[in-house]
C-alpha cells in the first residue's frame, strides 16, 4: 500500500456540472415547493376525472349557481356544473397548450439564437432587427392576426405564443453563443472543416443548454399566463372545455350578482400554477448561477 | 537592524494548519506550516499549483474564503497575534500594516471608478482629504514610476495596460506604508519586459521602504532574483527552506532538485537532451499523508519514507541555515532522472521549405483608424524545423499565427505557400489536405477543448475529419495517438474538466497531430502549466517532431522555452519582424537592440549576467506607430534623428540572419560586447 493517497484531481471536481445542478436543485426549497405545485396540477390534468366527484361537463339546471356546500365544495355555475370538478379537470388544456407553446418558442428561439450568434455580421443584423420589430408588436395584435389567418384553435394559440416568445429566447441564446464563439474550440472546429451546422448544433449547443433551460422555465410561467389570458378573451381554447380562463370569461358577469365562487376558484388555480412554475424557474436559475 | 530592541519578526507562522470544507468534509491544505520572515526581509514561497501558496497569503490576513478555516497554529504579524484580533483590530491591521497584491490587477481595481478616486479613497480612510489626498496619490503614482500621474488619475482601469494596472495596484498596496507586503504571483500575467519592469520596481521599493515581503510565485527564476530566502512548499508543508542562492544552487530536497531540473537551463536545446520531469501528481487536498508527502514521486524513496514523516532537518554551514524535510537530504542531488536525457538524432533540414510566407499584412480597423497588426512579414520554414516567434504582447504573434491558419484573412497582396502551393487566404477555400496540414495547439486548453465532449470524442472526431478514418481503423489510430502523447485508455471516457492542465494540453496536442500535419502552430502551449508539466509537454513536442518530421511555429514569452525548442527565431515588434535568424545567432548576438532588451529582461536562475537593459514605457499603439524605426521611442541604442525619420530595412547581416536597424552589424557587435563586459 502506498503511504500517500495521490489523486490527480480535487475531489470537488468529480461530479459532473449537470449532476451538480441536479443536487443543488434537490436542496433548493423554492424549487421543490414550485415543483410540488406543478406536479399537483399535472396529476389533476392526467387523472382528474378519476377523483372529480362529478362529470365536469354535466349540467344540472335545477342546481344552477348553488353556493359552496357539502355536495358542491366550490358551488355550481350558471348551468349547474360542479365548479370543483371543473377546476380539477380544467388544468388539462392549459397544461398542454402552454408547454407546447414554450417548446415551440425554445426550439425556434434556440435556432435563431444559434444562427445570429454564430454568423454574426450581416445575418445577425438583419435577423436581430426583424426580431426586435416583432417583439415590439403586442401579443394581442399577433393573436388577432393569427386568428384571422388560421381560425381559432389550440394550434393557433400554440403558434401565437410560441412565435411571440421565440425572439426573447433567441436573444438569450444569441448572447450565450456570442461568448462561446470566441472560445478556441470553435476555431478548432473550423480547422477541421466542420460545417456550420455541425459547429452550431454539436459543438456550441451543448454548452449553451444551461441558459436555455433557465429561460425556458421562466417563459413557461409567462406562457401559462398568456394562454389563460387568451382563452379569457375567447381565443383558442373553446367551450365546453372546463379551462380556467374560459370559465372565468363565461362567468365573470356573475360576480356582480354575488356568485363569486364561479370565478374565484379558477382564478386561484391559475395563480397557483403560475406561482408554482415561477418558483421552480427561480430554483433552476439559482442552481445554474450558484 | 540598527535597533536591536525591535528584534521581533515581521511575520511568524507557527504550526499553521488550514482546511477547506468541501462536500461536507474538512480537507487539509496547509499542514503544520512554520515560517518566519524577518524585518525588511524578502521571503519567496515556491511550489506547484495547488500546493497552498495562495492559501498562506490569505491566511496571514485572515481573508480565507468562507469554506476555509484555520484548524491550528498561530500567526503573528509584527508581534501581534492575528488570531486574537477582533474585527476592528483586524480591519486596522489590514488597512495599515499588511497589503496584498494579486496576480490579477483587475481584482484590486474597481473597473467603474477612476484611478484617482480609488487612490484618494485610501487616504481618506486614513483621514487625509481634499488636495492633500490628491497630492499623496500623485506622489504614490510617481513612486511606482508612472509617467504623467495627473492624466492617469483621470482614467479608468481598462484604459491602462496590464503592466500599468499592476503598478497602480502596487501603488495602492503601498499607500499606507505597510510593514508587510504580500505579493501573490504579481507578474504572472505580464509580458517578460513588463514583468522585468515591475520586478525592478519592487526591488527598488524594497530599498526605499522598510517593508518585509512575502513573495509568492511558481517562477523559480523570478524568486531567485527577488528574494533573500526561499521556502519550497509541497502539499501544504514546507519541504525546504534557506537562503535563495544556496537553495537554488545546492538543493537538498529531491523535490527542489526535480523542480530545478525541469527548467531548460543554460541555453539547453532539444537536440542536446530531454528535460527532466516529475512523474505523478501533487496529493489532492485533504489527502491522508502517512510518510513523506513526496514519496510517491520520489525515486529515492524507501520504506521508511513511506511510513514515517521526515522531520525538518536543520543543515547549517557557512552559507547559512537551511531546512530540508528529507531523510536522504545528503544525497538529494543524486536523484535519478525521471526521463532519460537521450534523444533521437535531429532531422537534417536540407530539404525545400514546407512553408513560405511573403509580404504578409493584416490591417484591422480600430475606431475608424487602420491598425497594422502584421506588417510585411516574409519568412520560410523547413520540414522538421521550429520557428520561435517572440515579442511583447500586442506585437502580432497570435495574429500572424491566425493568418497562416486562415482563421483571419490577410490583406490582399501577400502570399502563403504550403509545399510549393499557394494557400487561399480564407480557411473555407482551402482544400481538406491543406487544412489538415496546418494545425494549432492553443494556449488555453479550457477554451480549446469543447467541455461538453469526451476525450474520445475530441480526438476521434479529429481523426475522422482530418485523417478520414472510420470504424476499426479509427480505433486503432486513436489508440496509437493516445499512447504517443502518453495518455492512457482510462482518460478517454472523461470530459476535459476531469483532467489536469497538463493532461488537457496533451489531448490538444493529440488532436493537432490527428491528420499528420506538416506544420503545427503552438501558441504559448505551456504558459498555463507548472514547470514539471511544462517539461513533459516540451519533451513530447520535441519527440513528436523528431518522429514525424513536423515543423513548429512556436510562440512563447518564455525565452528559455523558445530556445529549447527552436531552430530559428523571428522577433516581432508592432507587427514587424525586427530580427530573423538561426537560433544561436539571434541569442548569442550581435542582435537587434530590441532582442537585446528582451533577452536581458528575462529573470535568470543563475544571476551571472550583470548587464541589464530596460525598456521604458509602454509598447506604442499600433494604430499610430512611431515614425522611422518603430522601436525608436524605446530604443536604448538609438543613434539619432535618422532613427526617427527613416524606417530601416530588414537587412541580411549574415547569411540567414537579418536585422532591422540603422546600426551596422559590426557596430552592434562592438556595442553589445562591451555591454556584457561592463559591470552593472
Ligand atoms: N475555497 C476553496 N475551497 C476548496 N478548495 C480550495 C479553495 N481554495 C483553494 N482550494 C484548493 O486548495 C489547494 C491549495 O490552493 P491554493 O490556491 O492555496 O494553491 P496555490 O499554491 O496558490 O496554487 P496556484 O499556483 O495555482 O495559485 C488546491 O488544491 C485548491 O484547489
Ligand atoms: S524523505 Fe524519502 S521520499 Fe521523501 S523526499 Fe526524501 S528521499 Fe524522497
Ligand atoms: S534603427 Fe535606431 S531606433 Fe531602431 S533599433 Fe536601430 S538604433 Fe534603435
Ligand atoms: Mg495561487
Amino acid at each position: 500500500m502506498s503511504a500517500v493517497q495521490t489523486t490527480s484531481q480535487d475531489d470537488t471536481r468529480k461530479r459532473g456540472p449537470l449532476a451538480e445542478v441536479f443536487f443543488s436543485l434537490l436542496r433548493s426549497r423554492t424549487f421543490l415547493v414550485g415543483l410540488a405545485i406543478v406536479l399537483f396540477w399535472v396529476a389533476c390534468a392526467l387523472f382528474g376525472e378519476r377523483f372529480a366527484p362529478y362529470d365536469p361537463l354535466a349540467d344540472d339546471i335545477i342546481n344552477a349557481l348553488a353556493p359552496p356546500s357539502r355536495e358542491h365544495w366550490f358551488g355550481t355555475d350558471q348551468i349547474g356544473r360542479d365548479v370543483f370538478s371543473r377546476v380539477i379537470v380544467g388544468s388539462r388544456d392549459i397544461l398542454t397548450v402552454a408547454p407546447l407553446a414554450t417548446l415551440l418558442a425554445t426550439v425556434a428561439g434556440t435556432a435563431l439564437g444559434l444562427l445570429t450568434g454564430y454568423f454574426r455580421g450581416i445575418v445577425d443584423d438583419v435577423v436581430s432587427r426583424i426580431l426586435e420589430a416583432f417583439m415590439a408588436i403586442p401579443v394581442v395584435i399577433v393573436a388577432l392576426l393569427a386568428i384571422v389567418a388560421l381560425g381559432t384553435s389550440k394550434t393557433t394559440v400554440i403558434i401565437v405564443i410560441g412565435l411571440s416568445f421565440a425572439p426573447i429566447i433567441a436573444r438569450t441564446v444569441r448572447s450565450a453563443v456570442l461568448a462561446e464563439r470566441e472560445l478556441d474550440y470553435v476555431a478548432a472546429a473550423q480547422l477541421r472543416h466542420e460545417s456550420a451546422l455541425h459547429t452550431m448544433f454539436v459543438e456550441i449547443l451543448p454548452n449553451v443548454i444551461p441558459p436555455i433551460l433557465v429561460e425556458t422555465t421562466v417563459r413557461l410561467g409567462y406562457a401559462i399566463f398568456a394562454v389563460a389570458t387568451l382563452s379569457f378573451m375567447g381565443f383558442g381554447i373553446q367551450p365546453p372545455s372546463p379551462d380556467w380562463g374560459l370559465s372565468i370569461s363565461s362567468n365573470y358577469g356573475m360576480i356582480g350578482g354575488g356568485f363569486w365562487w364561479t370565478v374565484l376558484f379558477d382564478a386561484l388555480a391559475i395563480a397557483s400554477l403560475v406561482i408554482g412554475v415561477n418558483l421552480a424557474a427561480d430554483g433552476v436559475h439559482g442552481a445554474f448561477n450558484d | 537592524m540598527t535597533e536591536p530592541a525591535v528584534a521581533k519578526n515581521a511575520l511568524e507562522l507557527r504550526d499553521l494548519s488550514v482546511a477547506y470544507r468541501v462536500a461536507g468534509r474538512n480537507r487539509a491544505v496547509l499542514r503544520n506550516l512554520s515560517l518566519t520572515i524577518g524585518q525588511g526581509e524578502a521571503y519567496g514561497l515556491v511550489g506547484e499549483s495547488g500546493c497552498g501558496k495562495s492559501t498562506v497569503a490569505l491566511t496571514v490576513v485572515r481573508y480565507l474564503p468562507r469554506n476555509g478555516s484555520i484548524s491550528g497554529g498561530a500567526i503573528s504579524l509584527d508581534g501581534q497575534d492575528v488570531m486574537k484580533l477582533d474585527a476592528e483590530a483586524l480591519r486596522r491591521a489590514r488597512a495599515e500594516s499588511v497589503s496584498m497584491v494579486y496576480q490579477d490587477p483587475g481584482k484590486a481595481l474597481n473597473p467603474s471608478i477612476r484611478i484617482g478616486r480609488q487612490l484618494t479613497e485610501i487616504f481618506e480612510l486614513g483621514g487625509i482629504t481634499g488636495q492633500a489626498a490628491t497630492d499623496r496619490a500623485i506622489a504614490m503614482l510617481n513612486r511606482v514610476r508612472i509617467s504623467d500621474p495627473p492624466s492617469v488619475m483621470q482614467r479608468y482601469p481598462h484604459q491602462l495596460s496590464g503592466g500599468m494596472q499592476q503598478r497602480v495596484a502596487i501603488a495602492m498596496a503601498l499607500a499606507n506604508d505597510p510593514s508587510m507586503l504580500i505579493l501573490d504571483e504579481p507578474t504572472t500575467g505580464l509580458d517578460a519586459t513588463v514583468e522585468a519592469e515591475v520586478l525592478d520596481l519592487i526591488a527598488q521599493l524594497r530599498r526605499e521602504l522598510s517593508a518585509s515581503i512575502l513573495f509568492i510565485s511558481h517562477n523559480l527564476a523570478v524568486v531567485s532574483n527577488m528574494c533573500d530566502r526561499v521556502g519550497v512548499l509541497y502539499a501544504g508543508m514546507l519541504v525546504e527552506e534557506g537562503p535563495t542562492e544556496v537553495v537554488f544552487n545546492d538543493p537538498r530536497h529531491p523535490y527542489t532538485v526535480a523542480l530545478l531540473r525541469c527548467l531548460p537551463r543554460g541555453g539547453q536545446r532539444k537536440d542536446q537532451g530531454r528535460l527532466d520531469t516529475i512523474p505523478g501528481f501533487l496529493p489532492g487536498i485533504g489527502a491522508v499523508i502517512k510518510g513523506c508527502a513526496f514519496a510517491d514521486r520520489c525515486a529515492l524513496a524507501d520504506d521508511r519514507c513511506r511510513t514515517e514523516l521526515p522531520p525538518l532537518y536543520e543543515l547549517s554551514d557557512e552559507r547559512g541555515t537551511r531546512l530540508s524535510r528529507c531523510f536522504h537530504h545528503d544525497k538529494a542531488q543524486s536523484l535519478p532522472r525521471a526521463t532519460p536525457a537521450d534523444v533521437a538524432p535531429a532531422p537534417k533540414p536540407a530539404s525545400a521549405p514546407v512553408l513560405r510566407v511573403a509580404g504578409l499584412n493584416k490591417t484591422y480597423a480600430s475606431h475608424g483608424y487602420p491598425l497594422r497588426a502584421v506588417k510585411d512579414v516574409s519568412l520560410d520554414l523547413r520540414p522538421g524545423e521550429t520557428l520561435g516567434l517572440v515579442g511583447e504582447s500586442g506585437s502580432g504573434k497570435t495574429t500572424f499565427a491566425r493568418l497562416l491558419l486562415g482563421l483571419v484573412p490577410p490583406d490582399a497582396g501577400g502570399t502563403i505557400e504550403l509545399e510549393g502551393k499557394a494557400l487561399a487566404p480564407k480557411l473555407e477555400n482551402r482544400d481538406d489536405d491543406q487544412v489538415k496540414a496546418m494545425q494549432i495547439v492553443f494556449q488555453n486548453p479550457d477554451s480549446a477543448l469543447n467541455r461538453s465532449h469526451s476525450i474520445r470524442h475530441l480526438i476521434g472526431r479529429a481523426l475522422k475529419r482530418l485523417a478520414g478514418l472510420r470504424g476499426a481503423a479509427l480505433e486503432a489510430r486513436l489508440n496509437d495517438l493516445v499512447r504517443s502523447v502518453r495518455l492512457t485508455d482510462r482518460h478517454l471516457a472523461v470530459k476535459p474538466r476531469q483532467l489536469s492542465g497538463g493532461l488537457k494540453q496533451r489531448v490538444a496536442i493529440a488532436r493537432a497531430f490527428a491528420g499528420d500535419p506538416r506544420i503545427v502552430v503552438c501558441d504559448e502551449p505551456t504558459s498555463a502549466l507548472d514547470v514539471s508539466v511544462q517539461a513533459a509537454i516540451l519533451n513530447l513536442l520535441a519527440d513528436l517532431q523528431s518522429k514525424e518530421d513536423v515543423s513548429y511555429i512556436f510562440i512563447s514569452h518564455d525565452l528559455g522555452v523558445v530556445r529549447y525548442l527552436s531552430d530559428k527565431i523571428a522577433v516581432l515588434y508592432l507587427g514587424r519582424i525586427m530580427e530573423l535568424g538561426p537560433l544561436e545567432d539571434v541569442f548569442s548576438g550581435p542582435h537587434h537592440p530590441y532582442t537585446e532588451a528582451l533577452l536581458s529582461a528575462v529573470p535568470k536562475l543563475d544571476q551571472t549576467e550583470t548587464a541589464r537593459i530596460r525598456l521604458d514605457g509602454e509598447i506604442p499603439s499600433a494604430t499610430n506607430p512611431p515614425s522611422g524605426c518603430v522601436f525608436h521611442t524605446r530604443c536604448p541604442r538609438k543613434i539619432g534623428s535618422i532613427c526617427e525619420q527613416q524606417e530601416p530595412p530588414l537587412a541580411e547581416a549574415q547569411p540567414g540572419h537579418s536585422i532591422r536597424c540603422h546600426i551596422p552589424y559590426a557596430e552592434l557587435a562592438r556595442l553589445q560586447k562591451t555591454a556584457v563586459a561592463e559591470p552593472a
